[in-house]
């Protein structure tokens, strides 16, 4: 397997990756970071933003935890890294040409900025971005609500097709993350937490056969299901629209150098921003645990695309390709409702079918009051979900005195409705419109029961 | 409060059937609804636990209506009750027990059911197949009752400490904790642990065979895959099969108009017609004036006959009948598989199912 191409002989690959924390933000020149408080320079970054010809403007800003800002309407959220393994940047096959596997993944570090992201913001692309509120009742489902925010706002020249504002809105937010890493995380830093994290080796891969073998741990595998129902619903790894690919093993810790990258407008609750892709949680916690509570076998990435054929050829390649590692358990999580729920019940099935047990992380489409089926396909080998719960939930979120970005779009959210305004300015909204409240990899705690 | 007025005195009101109204057994069922001041059998017991629990509840009324009265003029009795409760200014409705009686479980989901939405807390309870459960779980708190009177003590004292907090207005936000049936509605909540975690536990403790709770509960749909078309009828033998509860004239097995709890086998042998005067539809969930009219609508023997010369086949001397309305899927699924024995056994390979 190429992507199994030993470095230097050294398997597994290897990743140390080195957090540094980012306590405030400020605009001032240079950009740089001083006793863990990033400054921007708002030229330099605003110049290198508007180099896209269909922007026409950009206007920086900052949010802070407990602040009372609304953000909106929000199209990703990014947290700047920076790779030093020369030949293997961020973002790979996005910023820069890269074929994972004509080059195999190299060992080496990582270093980010923890505490701080990019947040990207526009004027509404599909109907389905969300909003951040940094500080009152909608600030407890979102862990974006405890970070500091770069927001990026960026204005297109009228006329710019959706799928070319989509894209001019989603490079500009890896640009200027890519921009604040390199200018700060370039040079060597002394500060910061850091952990290594080892992959797991698939088989076919050199000193596999040596290592192989159970040692009586349960194997614990992964499915990742990304977003890829088109039209404004995408995802990509390495740069490549992933509804065009098949489903393939990946190397855990590729997400930490953002292979995976949100191009999605759907619905805001349970769309993967790219942070969410960056520190997918299940990845991590398998990897940390790895060889004491279990062994991680392996993850397999694949796709959620509309047509039958897709789903049943996508499912039954994911199921085989998870059979592949001998996993005893593999947790599944899903992007996105609705028309994946189909595809979450082939995967769970045909896994099953190969006598390998399933979690299925999902949210719930039960209706505002709660009384309706919450998936539109079931399985009866569907009996282990973990629900991050009911997305129809409202909840009324005040009004904030500063909002960055635009909130007259807030009854076009999906999750709004024109009758969404209250006469006091507070909105009653459903929880589908706050960015990553009900994530399926797991990031929050809410969930659902039956009352 | 109850703190702010400990001697401030609750009003309920308790409804009950011919039975714990002191009427009579079955043979009162028909009995049509009166009040009595104060309590009354089960309403005694009620009345003492509310007080062991500290809360001055005084039964003013007890509501006796006999189950079968209630279940052939629900909308009349509903439209008379409901004034004569109010009237008495109840703080709590009681309703039941009613165990697995399932006529006097309606009755008493149909009371609190339509009460709640009138500002005034009902409660009843009652056993986990009693059919009252499945029609009033989403608007009604149901206490988990044993099928039978001897679990009268514990279905009161779960009904005083559900009462207790009803009247002073506490919210009930997780039934089950109150020992009622989940009303099946999806609630949020925070969990202590991040989902991913969650996940992860869940899947060591099904590797390891140890026992899980999913947090969704998939409801499960029998699909059934429709058989090829047989191709010749000739020498097949077809069975009627119906759940449209034609039955003998004068329902000799007494199948019931609503959440059958069992199903007939009457004889075909000889018939060439079933009319008014020989049938009659037992379903109580469509207008059957057509069906009693003429029951071949609903069991078509008339045109089986016909068929059965020109096709060349047979009609399986019996039919089973029973009625689908809101029959809980447990006992449809149970008749089926009954049914299917003996038709197969019988030698029968073909059935008309006929519903309504």
């Amino acid at each position: 397997m190429s992507y199994a191409k030993p470095h230097a002989g050294v398997h597994p690959v290897k990743h140390l990756w080195n957090k540094i924390t980012v306590s405030d933000l400020g605009f001032s020149s240079p950009t740089r970071l001083e006793n863990g408080k990033l400054f921007i320079h708002i030229d330099e970054l605003t110049s290198l933003l508007r180099s896209d010809p269909n922007v026409k403007d950009v206007r920086l800003a900052i949010a802070r935890p407990g602040e009372s800002v609304r953000i909106i309407p929000v199209k990703d959220v990014i947290e700047p890294r920076f790779s030093r393994i020369p030949d293997y940047p961020v973002f790979p096959g996005v910023l820069s040409a890269w074929d994972p596997d004509a080059n195999g993944i190299l060992s080496g570090e990582i270093v980010s900025l923890s505490g701080m992201v990019v947040t990207t913001v526009g004027s509404i692309v599909g109907f389905q971005e969300g909003l951040i509120d940094m500080s009152g009742p909608g600030a407890r489902y979102s862990l974006f609500s405890q970070k500091h925010h770069l927001v990026v706002d960026i204005t297109v020249n009228e006329g710019t097709q959706r799928h070319d504002h989509e894209k001019t809105v989603r490079m500009a937010g890896f640009k200027a993350s890519d921009y604040i890493a390199r200018s700060v995380l370039k040079n060597p830093l002394s500060a910061g937490s850091h952990e290594t994290l080892v992959n797991p080796e698939y088989p076919g891969s050199p000193g596999f056969p040596k290592r192989a073998g159970r040692n009586g741990k349960p194997r614990i595998a992964y499915l990742y299901m990304l977003q890829t129902q088109g039209l404004l619903h995408d995802t990509y790894y390495c740069g490549v629209d992933v509804k065009t690919m098949l489903p393939r093993r990946i190397v855990p810790t590729e997400v930490l150098f953002g292979a995976i990258v949100s191009g999605n407008c759907v619905s805001a609750c349970d769309k993967n921003t790219t942070y969410h892709q960056q520190n997918n949680p299940i990845i991590l916690e398998l990897l940390r645990r790895d060889g004491t509570d279990w062994d991680f076998v392996g993850c397999v990435i694949t796709n959620e695309n509309v047509t039958l054929g897709d789903k049943q050829r996508s499912s039954t390649m994911a199921a085989e390709l998870i059979a592949s590692f001998s996993p005893d358990g593999v947790i599944v999580s899903k992007e996105g409702f609705g028309n994946p729920d189909a595809d979450l019940m082939m995967n769970c099935s045909k896994i099953e079918e190969h006598g390998i047990k399933t979690v299925l992380l999902t949210d719930e489409f039960a209706g505002q009051d709660g009384a309706s089926q919450s998936l539109t396909d079931t399985h009866p080998k569907a009996d282990a979900i973990v629900s991050t719960g009911n997305a129809n939930d409202v909840i009324v979120l005040p009004p904030m005195k500063k909002v960055i970005g635009d909130d007259r779009v807030i009854t076009e959210l999906a999750g709004g409705s024109n009758k969404c305004l209250l006469p006091d300015g507070s909105v009653a909204i459903e929880l589908q419109a706050i960015i990553g409240s009900t994530n399926q990899l797991g990031f929050e705690r809410i969930s659902s029961r039956f009352k | 409060m109850a703190e702010a007025s400990p001697s401030r005195k609750y009003r309920v009101v308790h409804y009950v059937n011919q039975f714990f109204g002191g009427v009579g057994g079955e043979e009162k069922a028909d009995c049509e609804p009166f009040t009595i001041e104060g309590p009354q059998g089960p309403g005694r017991l009620l009345e003492k636990r509310f007080r062991e629990g500290n809360a001055e509840v005084e039964i003013v009324a007890t509501i006796v209506c006999g189950d079968s009265y209630f279940a052939d003029h629900q909308e009349k009795v509903l439209r008379e009750l409901i004034p004569v409760i109010r009237g008495h200014h109840p703080d709590l409705v009681i309703a039941g027990p009613a165990f697995n009686a399932g006529r006097y479980g309606m009755a008493c989901g149909a009371i609190c059911s339509s009460l709640e939405p009138l500002g005034i807390p009902a409660i009843t309870a009652m056993y986990k197949e009693n059919p009252g459960l499945d029609q009033y779980r989403k608007t009604v708190l149901i206490v988990e009752s044993t099928d039978t009177v001897s679990g009268m003590e514990d279905a009161v004292r779960k009904m005083v400490r559900l009462g207790i907090k009803r009247l002073r207005g506490e919210e009930i936000a997780f039934p089950k904790a109150e020992g009622c049936f989940e009303q099946g509605i999806r609630k949020n909540y925070f969990h202590e642990e991040p989902a991913y975690r969650r996940a992860i536990d869940m899947l060591l403790r099904k590797i390891n065979g140890e026992p899980f709770e999913t947090e969704y509960p998939i409801p499960f749909f029998d699909r059934v895959e429709p058989r090829p078309a047989l191709a010749d009828l000739k020498g097949v033998t077809i069975a009627l099969v119906t759940s449209g509860g034609i039955v003998p004239t004068g329902n000799p097995d007494h199948i019931e108009s609503s959440s059958a709890s069992k199903y007939g086998k009457y004889p075909l042998e000889g018939l060439t017609t079933v009319d008014a005067k020989t049938h009659q539809s037992a379903h109580g969930g469509y207008d059957n004036t057509y069906a009693n009219e003429d029951p071949n609508r609903v069991l078509p023997i008339d045109m089986m006959r016909k068929l059965e010369k020109t096709l060349g086949f047979k009609v399986h001397p019996w039919y089973y009948a029973t009625v689908g309305n809101g029959t809980s899927v447990d006992n449809a699924r149970k008749f089926a598989k009954e049914i299917a024995v003996e038709l197969i056994r019988d030698g029968v390979q073909a059935v008309i199912l006929t519903s309504t």
